[in-house]
């Protein structure tokens, strides 16, 4: 058992991605000597050299684009995106490139290329340091979106990310990159591709995923005092959805209450409220409500805590859910 | 400050009056004049200090001034060939030339348009006449690929076809300059570069037909599928080539195994944020990529002049690499450059900018009507120019080719038309169902259960898929 942060988990889990398989590389800005930003590459440049910890020019659509020339030799491309903000001058190569070129070459090519992005908000940033954009890319057919939420999941999803086959957009809560785990190798870790339930209870189902997970136990935690049970999920993978452990739990409780950082419009949570709602029409008790940013801009950083859901915004979802 | 905005308004030569005014400084009217002339000059008036100087003298040292505010709209007016510095240095005509005139001595030829081989001080066409004959077979069936797509879009047959019609020389020069080893990235319209390749021109067929996206298998024929989005292919290319680095492919000497990348673009993509993306990434991590851009002069309506006020390959220099104009309507000279930058990224010397110089006779593509944005005299002058013509005329000219062989050639042409006419007809349709099965190596329950769920929706109609 180790110790270690979210962050310090996406670093191991580099370093031995990069280990097991020389085909692995790294690339983006500040990602060599520096160590990124976030300190997330630290040491790596160092350990693995300048051709397989690239520190790129400042221009994100030449990181994805370089990265699908060197998928197509045979390379597996970790890349970067410095902060959430950052990704759209990428968001062709990544949409129109990345996702379509298996479909495109009936999958004569892959593209097993990893985009890593630290989202979401809560850190006194300036503008574009805060957002999250996961909506964009799992609307896109061709990619796949995971958010890990936990330094275990961490360590264990960065790996498996690089293992696979398909491009996968890879998103990191910057918010909780230093909070801590127990890591212990020796637990087989979930697959990828599936979500988890990681509080159980009777009375409402709570979704969440990457920030918000921490935020949607803390609220789960307070319900508790109260008197309600809440289970709460955290969906790991946004692109595909697993759904079974939420049909399941929806079932159960006949409450859904879907949380995100992202705005409600056209975000995560309506399509998890139209899946359940066709999947889970008859035992629902309530609607499936959203928790969510509003649909606004991410606003300057005084005022932030008020824009992002917290606990007593889950728990006023959770109430009106009850009290239906 | 309404003399600054009365001079951005005025026309050049109502500038030139006014800077020949009494109360004008001199060195202005001296500059204006030698422009006038036409006449490059080096006279210390153009240095950075004599301007410097000539502001300090007439007390306009303010930058806020009218007198420093005329200089600067003088310097950066489009119409200005003038070098007044003022800081600033020269002007662009100075240093690059006019933008778009393409026959200056910087122009690579080997072969005129008359069919004369001429002499370049830096580049050789050194391969024999034979070649030049099977040079002269790809152009003519690579035109005749392009005759018959045209030809079976519009009567409904492909959705749409983008003529590559003058530009043959471009393709067929630069792509048999490649070795079996170098890998090309390809635009939507590279049909000449696609045949060098070995690609079966019915791929090409059945992708703006509508039955997939091009079926040929990229990475066996070292020839990545079309590109629509202008200039993102470029990106590939450096990012291949810098896998390439990392695999030992670069500068060992064996023929057989150093490797380099090609990647086409057009003048309209030189604009885009991800052709300049890649000089940059090219230029810095010194990629085994040639840059290959077809200058055809426009980008559907908008002419050459609203993508660069330089030529195009002067902006090469700016990267940190080479660039080059050659005739892109002459195969040989095309081929011999083509040859040499290739060759150069293989030595691991970098990367390499051509710009092939020709023009797209043809309208953008089916779609487009040239009429409207373009006059008939322009087609006329660059149909002198052809690039079949003038190897025709090279190779009639010395005996080495006869009738008897381009008669032959015609005749190939015709068969190959009318297998892929007769194969573009019998091209099947993909089932609606297999779209599910490509989006992913690994497939995702979501896909499999719409899958299934279209699969029963269709069998429920008469005679449905199932």
């Amino acid at each position: 058992m180790t110790a270690i942060t979210l962050a310090k988990g996406i670093t191991l889990g580099l370093r031995a991605a990069m280990e097991a398989d020389p085909k692995v590389i790294i690339m983006g800005e500040d990602v060599g000597k520096l160590g990124g930003v976030f300190r997330v590459t630290d040491g790596l440049q160092k350990d693995f050299g300048e051709d397989r910890v690239i520190d790129t020019p400042l221009a994100e659509s030449g990181i994805i684009g370089t990265a699908v020339g060197l998928a197509m030799r045979g390379y597996r491309p970790v890349c970067e995106i410095q902060f959430d903000g950052f990704v759209y001058p990428a968001y062709d190569q990544i949409v129109s490139q990345v996702a379509k070129f298996h479909f495109r070459s009936h999958g004569r090519i892959t593209m097993p290329i990893v985009i890593r992005i630290p989202f979401g908000g809560g850190i006194g940033a300036v503008e574009h340091h805060s957002e999250s954009p996961e909506a964009y890319f799992a609307h896109t057919a061709g990619l796949k979106v995971v958010a890990c939420s936990n330094p275990v999941d961490a360590y264990w999803m960065i790996q498996q990310a690089i293992v696979a086959d398909d491009p996968i957009v890879f998103f990191e809560p910057k918010r909780r990159y230093w909070e801590k785990g127990e890591l212990d190798e020796q637990v087989e870790p979930d697959p990828l591709f599936s979500s988890r339930v990681v509080r159980k209870g009777s009375d409402a189902t709570v979704l969440a995923y990457g920030p918000m997970v921490k935020t949607a136990l803390q609220a789960a935690a307070a319900a508790e005092v109260e008197g309600q049970q809440l289970e709460v999920i955290d969906l790991r993978t946004l692109s595909p959805l697993d759904m079974a452990p939420v049909h399941e739990s929806a079932r159960k409780t006949g409450r859904v209450v879907v949380v995100h950082e992202a705005p409600g419009n056209l975000g995560l949570g309506a399509e998890i409220a139209a899946r359940v709602s066709e999947e889970c029409f008859y035992s629902l008790e309530a609607p499936v409500l959203r928790v969510a940013g509003f649909d606004t801009p991410y606003p300057p950083s005084r005022i932030e805590e008020e824009y992002l859901p917290d606990l007593d915004r889950v728990l006023d979802a959770v109430d009106r859910s009850l009290a239906y | 400050m309404v003399g600054t905005v009365v001079l951005t308004l005025c026309h050049r030569s109502q500038l030139m009056h006014r800077t020949q005014a009494p109360q004008a400084r001199p060195e202005i009217e001296e500059e204006k004049t030698s422009t006038a002339t036409g006449k490059h000059d080096d006279s210390p008036h153009h240095t950075r200090g004599a301007s410097r100087s000539a502001t300090h003298r007439t007390g306009a040292g303010d930058p806020g001034s009218l007198a420093v505010r005329e200089l600067l709209v003088i310097s950066a007016g489009s119409g200005a060939a003038a070098n007044a510095s003022s800081g600033f240095g020269p002007g662009l005509k100075e240093v690059f030339g006019p933008a778009v005139e393409g026959t200056g001595p910087e122009l690579i030829q080997l072969l005129t348009p008359e069919g004369e081989r001429v002499e370049h001080p830096e580049f050789a066409f050194d391969e024999d006449d034979e070649t030049i004959k099977s040079f002269y077979r790809d152009l003519v069936m690579t035109r005749r690929i392009d005759t018959e797509a045209t030809a079976l879009q519009r009567q409904g047959e492909l959705g749409i076809w983008a003529s590559l019609l003058g530009q043959e020389a471009a393709q067929i020069g630069s792509g048999r300059a490649m070795r079996e080893q170098d890998f090309a990235f390809p635009t939507y319209r590279e049909h000449g570069v696609a045949w060098c390749r070995g690609i079966d021109p019915l791929h090409l067929l059945g992708l703006f037909r509508g039955v997939d996206q091009g079926g040929w298998d990229p990475l066996a024929d070292k020839f990545n599928l079309y590109t629509i989005v202008i200039g993102a292919q470029t990106l590939h290319a450096t990012g291949y080539a810098m896998g390439l680095q990392r695999d030992g492919l670069i500068g060992t000497g064996d023929p057989d195994r150093d490797t380099a990348v090609i990647g086409y673009f057009g003048d309209g993509a030189t604009s885009q944020g991800d052709v300049n993306e890649a000089f940059i990434w090219a230029s810095v991590f010194n990629a085994p990529v040639v840059f290959f851009c077809q200058n055809n002069q426009w980008a559907i309506s908008e002419p050459i002049e609203r993508q660069s006020k330089i030529p195009l390959y002067q902006r090469a220099l700016g990267f940190g690499f080479p660039g080059l104009r050659v005739d892109g309507n002459d195969v040989l000279a095309v081929y011999a450059v083509t040859k040499a930058a290739l060759q150069r990224a293989r030595e691991g010397s970098g990367p390499t900018f051509v710009e092939a110089y020709t023009y797209r006779m043809g309208a953008h593509t089916t779609s487009d009507d040239p009429t409207r944005y373009r006059v008939i005299d322009e087609l006329e002058h660059w149909k002198l120019k052809d690039p079949i013509e003038r190897v025709k005329a090279y190779l009639s000219r010395g005996g080495v080719a006869d009738d008897a062989y381009y008669a032959e050639i015609e005749a190939e042409g015709d068969e190959m038309a009318a297998r892929l006419r007769k194969g573009c007809l019998e091209l099947p349709d993909p089932s609606p169902l297999d779209i599910f099965d490509q989006v992913y190596e690994e497939q995702t329950p979501e896909l499999v259960a719409q899958r299934e769920q279209f699969a029963s929706y269709l069998a429920s109609f008469e005679g449905g898929q199932s």
